[in-house]
């Protein structure tokens, strides 16, 4: 059963539990100094973003088809039936086409260490596996993030628009964005006041080079076999050029 | 004591910053040597030395199908220099990668972790094998040089399937670096972004494979005394002025048909930016077609506008059109210059020895071979008939 992460940002309150979570899970450090940059980094895979009164989680959103999992030359990403989209580091040769593509800017940089490394929120890949729900979610006070089952968490966030429409804006966030994501916003406010990309198209990205790449055999074959004929015409243009130039009295009497 | 020239300083202090870049890089990682960060990851180490330097290259394989398959047997002079050119321009487009992939130590992962979904792996790959034809074209030059009548004889053998096979991998990646791009239509300007950047990519690439041949050639003439051959790049340059008139026409079509050519007119960097690169590109099509292509300064001139062109729309696309989207200014840190300098003149100098050392511009065996291949080809078909 796929999961999902719900993020109700009208519940948050921006104590920023899930952030010293998460970097515990990690193990990378936390103090007040990294608290106060709400920026995404290789120490920070989930910040809270205060937005005037408004609090808004960042964190990679595990998309239904990552962008990330397609560019990767080596297949580093891999997006599990589980629904997290996780990382190998011990195949990553650092191109960085991940953090280029990413549509929500979402993957970071190891930039200072010799040996760098992508990083990124794993949705808590082996906690959810053992069925344990992810370590942001556990510590959250005010139900603003949940985990569970896709199908529920959607309903979940249907259920708390049907119930307050005054509430909440009448859209969940990740539902459709870049062909859907495993993780759910939900906002009173329209998601672009969030800090959230909302001009990104509701189909997948891989698509796109897909198109053309899967064109590459068609092309390859049909270029080759238009040069050798190129070849064959031009070389034997000149072969008969030559040889009728040069013997054209002996050619003659054959040809009789 | 002799005054050692100036271009020699210059060398020395490009190889000195380079190497000292290249300890900060080794020991301090990316972050020490460039200003990239999460939000812009991809630098001119992307954008020039990997970009346009494939794309300078691209005079190998333009001049290896004029000569090879479509036979025009006038440009064979200029051959070699161009084969040289590109197998040093490949060799230097892996070396800048050894300083920008985080992890160099890999670069054989793509060898054996496949992801044939991704355009990078294909590049890869391409690069990787195209560079062997490369060197496989490049090498009778070598074994000339040693008088080895064995291997000539056998790459002299293969030689039409792997001429046919470099045309095919070179194309291939020239568009699949455009093809980089059709991922990120949030992220590029509509300036560049398009539907058909591989195309582009490719267009452009012949253009200035073309462009650089004319350089080269006005280079080796001037270093070596020969004769610039006018008649020979008169007839190159035409079929430059030609391409880049193809390539413009779409470009601006294209543009157009997206709804994005108003934005040309808009105050920003990107527009501004986006009229040098086409008027680099428009200014020597219109030289040439106005004839003036007997005046080798002319043509000289037409080439390097050109090219700079092409570097031009190369950095549009990877850095000043990327930069809007990404929310931060990018621009190279000394030391990301600093590599790059050094790399080009590490090509430069690698050049001048090669053509120094081996029968580059000697064409006297090239000849003989290409003179008993007709013979032995008539015989063959006095056979037949």
């Amino acid at each position: 059963m796929a999961k999902a992460i719900l993020f109700d940002s009208t519940r948050c309150v921006g104590c920023r539990e899930c952030e010293k979570a998460c970097a515990e899970k990690w193990g990378n450090p936390y103090n007040d100094k990294i608290a106060e940059v709400e920026k995404l980094s290789a120490q920070k895979l989930t910040t809270i973003e205060t937005h005037g009164e408004r609090f808004q989680r960042r964190l990679c959103l595990h998309c239904a088809e990552p962008t990330c999992v397609s560019v990767c030359p080596v297949g580093a990403f891999e997006k599990t039936a589980l629904g997290p989209v996780v990382y190998d580091e011990n195949k990553c040769i650092g191109c960085r086409y991940c953090i280029m593509a990413c549509p929500f800017q979402v993957p970071a940089y190891e930039w200072s260490e010799v040996l760098p490394r992508v990083r990124k929120c794993d949705m808590c890949y082996a906690r959810q596996a053992k069925g344990e729900p992810t370590a942001c979610t556990e510590v959250c006070p005010a139900d603003a993030t949940l985990s569970g089952d896709y199908e529920a968490m959607v309903a979940e966030a249907n259920k708390r628009i049907a119930e307050s429409p005054g509430d909440y804006q009448p859209y969940i966030y990740g539902l459709r964005e870049v062909g859907g994501t495993s993780v759910l916003f939900l906002s009173a406010v329209p998601f672009h006041e969030l800090g959230l990309r909302t001009d990104l198209p509701k189909s997948p990205l891989p698509p796109l080079t897909w198109s053309v790449l899967s064109a590459v055999p068609d092309i390859a074959t049909s270029g080759a076999v238009l040069m050798g004929g190129i070849y064959w015409i031009t070389h034997r243009r000149e072969a008969v050029a030559k040889a009728e130039g040069r013997r054209s009295g002996t050619r003659k009497e054959v040809r009789q | 004591m002799r005054r050692v020239p100036v271009w020699k300083w210059v060398f020395i202090v490009l190889m000195a910053a380079g190497a000292y870049a290249t300890y900060l890089r080794a020991f301090h990682g990316l972050g020490a040597v460039t200003h990239l960060s999460d939000q812009f990851p991809w630098g001119i180490w992307v954008a020039f030395d990997v970009l346009c330097g494939v794309g300078l290259a691209a005079g190998g394989f333009t001049l290896v199908a004029v000569v090879h398959i479509f036979n025009i047997e006038k440009y064979r002079p200029i051959l070699r220099p161009a084969i040289l050119t590109a197998f040093l321009g490949y060799l230097l487009v892996v070396l800048a990668l050894m300083f920008d992939l985080g992890r160099p130590d890999r670069i054989w992962h793509a060898l054996v972790m496949w992801n044939p979904r991704s355009v990078m792996f294909e590049v890869a790959w391409c690069v990787m094998l195209y560079t062997t034809v490369l060197f496989l074209e490049f090498l009778p030059v070598v074994l000339e040089k040693f008088n080895l009548q064995a291997p000539l004889k056998l790459l002299h053998a293969i030689s039409v399937p792997l001429i046919i096979a470099g045309i095919v991998l070179s194309t291939l990646h020239q568009s699949s670096l455009g093809t980089l791009y059709l991922i990120v239509p949030h992220k590029l300007d509509p300036l560049w972004y398009s539907p058909l950047l591989p195309l582009f990519f490719f267009l452009s690439a012949i253009c200035v494979g073309l462009a650089m041949t004319i350089f080269e050639s006005w280079h080796s003439s001037r270093a070596f005394g020969r004769q610039l051959e006018v008649s020979l790049l008169g007839g190159m340059s035409r079929v430059l002025a030609v391409l880049l008139s193809v390539y413009l026409v779409l470009r601006f079509m294209d543009l157009s048909r997206r709804g994005a050519i108003g934005r040309i007119w808009e105050p920003r960097i990107e527009s501004y930016l986006f009229l040098l690169e086409v008027a680099l590109m428009a200014l020597p099509a219109l030289l040439i077609f106005r004839g003036h292509t007997r005046r080798p300064a002319v043509l000289y001139a037409a080439a390097v506008m050109a090219i700079f062109g092409f570097v031009t729309n190369r950095l549009n696309v990877a850095v000043t059109g990327m930069e809007r989207a990404s929310g931060v200014v990018y621009l190279p840190k000394w030391t990301e210059l600093a590599v790059t300098l050094a790399i080009i003149a590490l090509g430069f100098a690698i050049f001048r020895l090669a053509v120094q050392y081996l029968p580059i511009f000697e064409e006297a065996h090239e000849e003989n071979r290409a003179g008993s291949d007709a013979q032995a080809e008539e015989d063959y078909l006095l056979t037949r008939a």
